[in-house]
């Protein structure tokens, strides 16, 4: 699986939705991206990757592009 | 009662958190035990790790210093990869009269006994959600509910650690992750020795059962919120103080 398929799957799977929802996503844009959600997303993200992410950075984390900037603070490159 | 859980204690060096430390290796634990100065739990780790056949693996940080806490996460991921027991025991007790409190003593105090709890318990979240277990055990003070004079700082952050025990085991019991406070009296430790032997014997007085506790009745109370025993007990005060009256 590359770097972009795990970043698609924490969200279709957190999110229950299909993988041409997510590349327009932002923070509370659906119903299921609460802050409940959010929590979700992230736990799927860290364990996609082995990564645990600072608090500010889940904070930050406010859409599907975005997260994709933060990653690459912890060497995750999706492309 | 422990065996196959892992844990993480703060403040293991002496005290009540010693005596944590003691109680669940006996219990079969692996426990992840924290200090701040380099070096001070290697013997008893291996002491205790060889005593009980378990793991005890000392994790030396600040519990002030948030990257240092990650960093014992990290290890905790790399090695473990589950964390069942969070107990948040390392404080200070620093005292003043409302006139003379400084920001200093407030931001020592409150950083330690408040932030630090919130700071290790988000880490420690993690794990415990995705299992969809755990058991997070504050150690709080009955200063923390009842008030004491000249401890308007230190109540007020044990009032703080009370506060979010149960706001926790509000937000985290749908993860079946459990939430307690203990909440001790007087207990027989470094920490009250500046109050002076005096004031102590003063304060047995107010103690119904008439002595100071020992650091090893309240491991025992940690023992049983850690353990399977209390597993529908969330957001409680354990008061453990042989009937204080203050
Ligand atoms: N004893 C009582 O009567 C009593 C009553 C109610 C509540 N409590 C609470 O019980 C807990 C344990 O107290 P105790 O009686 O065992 O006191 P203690 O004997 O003074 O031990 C305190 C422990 O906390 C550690 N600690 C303090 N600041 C720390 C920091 N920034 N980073 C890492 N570790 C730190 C100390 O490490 P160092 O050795 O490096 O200082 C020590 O191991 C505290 O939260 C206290 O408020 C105690």
């Amino acid at each position: 699986m590359t770097n972009l398929e795990k970043y698609v799957k924490a969200f279709t799977d957190s999110f229950e939705i299909s993988e041409d929802q997510v590349s327009a996503l932002e923070y509370q844009s659906i119903v299921q991206w609460d802050s409940v959600g959010h929590m979700s997303l992230i736990a799927a993200i860290e364990d996609a990757f082995g990564i645990m992410m600072d608090t500010d950075d889940i904070i930050d984390f406010s859409s599907f592009e975005k997260g994709k900037e933060i990653l690459k603070k912890y060497n995750v490159v999706i492309e | 009662m422990l065996s196959g859980k892992v844990a993480l204690v703060t403040g293991c060096n002496r005290g009540i958190g010693k005596s944590i430390l003691e109680k669940f290796a006996e219990n079969g634990a692996v426990v992840y035990a924290n200090a701040r100065s380099v070096g001070c739990l290697d013997d008893i780790a291996q002491e205790l790790s060889q005593k009980y056949s378990t793991k005890i693996i000392p994790v030396y940080f600040d519990v002030t210093n948030n990257s240092a806490i990650k960093g014992c996460f990290e290890k905790i991921r790399n090695e473990e990869n589950r964390l069942d027991i969070l107990v948040n025991n390392a404080g200070i007790m620093k005292d003043a009269l409302i006139g003379m409190i400084d920001q200093k003593l407030m931001h020592d105090v409150f950083n330690t006994n408040v932030y630090s709890v919130i700071n290790i318990t988000q880490y420690a979240v993690k794990f415990m959600r995705r299992q969809k277990s755990g058991s997070i055990i504050n150690i709080a003070s009955i200063v923390g509910m009842e008030g004491s004079p000249g401890q308007v700082i230190y109540s007020a952050s044990k009032g703080a650690v009370i506060a979010l025990t149960k706001s926790l085991s509000k937000e985290l019991g749908v993860y079946g992750i459990r939430v307690n406070a203990i909440a001790p009296g007087m207990i027989d430790t470094d920490l009250i020795k500046p109050i002076g032997s005096a004031r102590i014997d003063e304060n047995i007085k107010k103690v119904v059962m008439g002595r100071l506790g020992k650091p090893s009745e309240i491991a025992d109370a940690a023992l049983f919120l850690a353990s399977d025993m209390s597993s529908f007990i969330s957001g409680q005060i354990l008061v453990v103080d042989g009937n204080t009256i203050i």
